[in-house]
């Protein structure tokens, strides 16, 4: 299957396959105007098979989001048809409002205009938790 | 400007700076008796305590500070809608320290977050109570002297009893300390406080059985199983009487043990062992005073 290559954009690559859906609805590029392709099951040679994210804009992309639902992604900038830049992503220390605290009891289920802050707690085992009741995410 | 949200906040080094300060105002209180005047201390409660909230107030009355506050989420604009991001920024006008408890966790930690002066953390739902933990900590210092080389025995509640977490928390920080948790499988430790013990090598055991144990510890904490933190009355009606300490129990137990429990208490410590000598929760509801006492010094930064 081919997709065309993007002139100014980003591509977003080496999702572990079944992730890109995730990526992309966290993301919100749903609601982008121009050209993005989601790649599913793309063959690699290092993972067998990926996901692939390609948008046709120099947008900002909340690297955070993406390192934390998978942090082996790439992110490649491109410009004038070259990959100027490529950044490997990591587990990001903090997270705003991307994930919601699930504890009945935490401020920030009550406080309507409070951010949903979590921390990484342990880097090895990716464990998130609330800023304000250090529930897991 | 500092506050005090949870207990690993302060430092070992900081924990001993207040247990001298304790120490000092037991023994020399009249040199404490106006280091606050003109400040002054706001209680927020937005559930209801005794013992808190009067220490606090005790403390701050005794430094020759002033209090105001509430006692009640009803009395409070809270009852209005309020924020407790604004609520804190407008009583940051009109006090120069704010003890809050709330029955959401974390709440204190927005407070403080927002405030313009220090904020404690008098009681945050199930996670927090840092200042108990100081009464807890001055307690065992005053009864052992020592914080190492203990086997640490904590009874009843230990899912939703926050004393717990913290003491757990801030006595893991000692050498050769050993935990012993004692409760009905439906209110077990959490497993993130056990991961946590795990990780940093710290021994601990679980067991369901009081008696078994009492004769090997050196502190027993008793915990109240708490009405407020059940969704389902039937569960707490089934499980609140699930450890009562009674003389016979302690039979066995070692002469110079020393019983805490943060109170207040229902049916779980028998009267009858108020009078032994090894019962030191009410010193300890007195060290909570002090403690409190040294740790508005210290966030006041009163010399």
């Amino acid at each position: 299957m081919n997709v065309d290559s993007i002139k100014n954009g980003i591509v977003i690559d080496h999702i572990t396959a079944g992730k890109g859906m995730q990526i992309y609805n966290l993301l919100g590029l749903d609601s982008l105007e121009c050209s993005v392709a989601l790649i599913k099951n793309a063959p690699s040679r290092k993972m067998g098979k990926k996901d692939i994210i390609k948008i046709d804009a120099d947008i900002k992309v909340n690297t955070d989001i993406i390192g934390y639902v998978d942090p082996d992604i790439t992110v490649n900038i491109i410009v004038d048809g070259k990959t100027v830049d490529k950044k490997t992503i990591e587990l990001p220390e903090r997270l705003t409002n991307v994930l919601t605290c699930k504890n009945p009891r935490c401020i920030s289920a009550t406080e309507q205009e409070l951010p949903h802050i979590f921390t990484l707690a342990d880097k090895e085992s990716r464990v998130y938790r609330c800023l304000y009741c250090e529930a897991k995410a | 400007m500092r506050s005090l949200i949870d207990i690993l906040e302060l430092s070992t080094k900081e924990l001993d700076r207040l247990l001298a300060t304790a120490d000092d105002i037991i023994e020399n209180p009249e040199k404490y008796a106006h280091k606050c005047a003109g400040k002054k201390l706001a209680t927020l409660f937005f559930e209801p305590s005794t013992r808190t909230r009067l220490s606090f107030e005790a403390a701050m009355y005794e430094l020759g500070g002033m209090c105001l506050g509430f006692s009640e989420a009803q009395s409070s604009s809270a009852a209005k809608g309020e924020s407790i991001a604004d609520t804190a920024k407008t009583v940051s006008c009109y006090a120069d320290i704010i003890a809050m408890r709330h029955p959401k966790e974390g709440a204190p930690l927005v407070a403080s977050m927002n405030a313009s002066v220090p904020v404690i953390n008098a009681g945050d739902g199930g996670h927090n109570h840092p200042t108990q933990t100081l009464a807890d900590l001055l307690t065992i210092h005053r009864e052992k002297g020592h914080f190492d080389n203990l086997t640490v025995g904590l009874c009843g509640d230990l899912k939703f009893g926050r004393t717990v977490h913290s003491l757990i928390s801030a006595l893991s920080r000692y050498k050769n300390i050993n935990f012993v948790f004692i409760s009905p499988s439906e209110l077990k430790i959490p497993d993130y406080v056990k991961e946590s013990l795990r990780k940093s090598g710290i021994p601990f055991t679980e067991t369901t059985d009081l008696e078994a144990v009492i004769s090997t510890l050196d502190i027993l904490y008793m915990t109240r199983v708490q009405r407020e933190r059940f969704f389902n009355e039937e569960d707490y009606l089934r499980l609140k009487d699930s450890y009562i300490l009674t003389p016979e129990k302690l039979e066995t137990a070692k002469a110079d043990l020393s019983i805490l429990h943060p109170l207040p208490r229902v049916n779980e410590i028998s009267v009858a062992i108020d009078n032994d000598p090894r019962a030191c929760y009410f010193k300890q509801v007195l060290y909570g005073k002090y403690m409190r006492m040294a740790l508005i010094l210290m966030l006041l930064e009163v010399e």
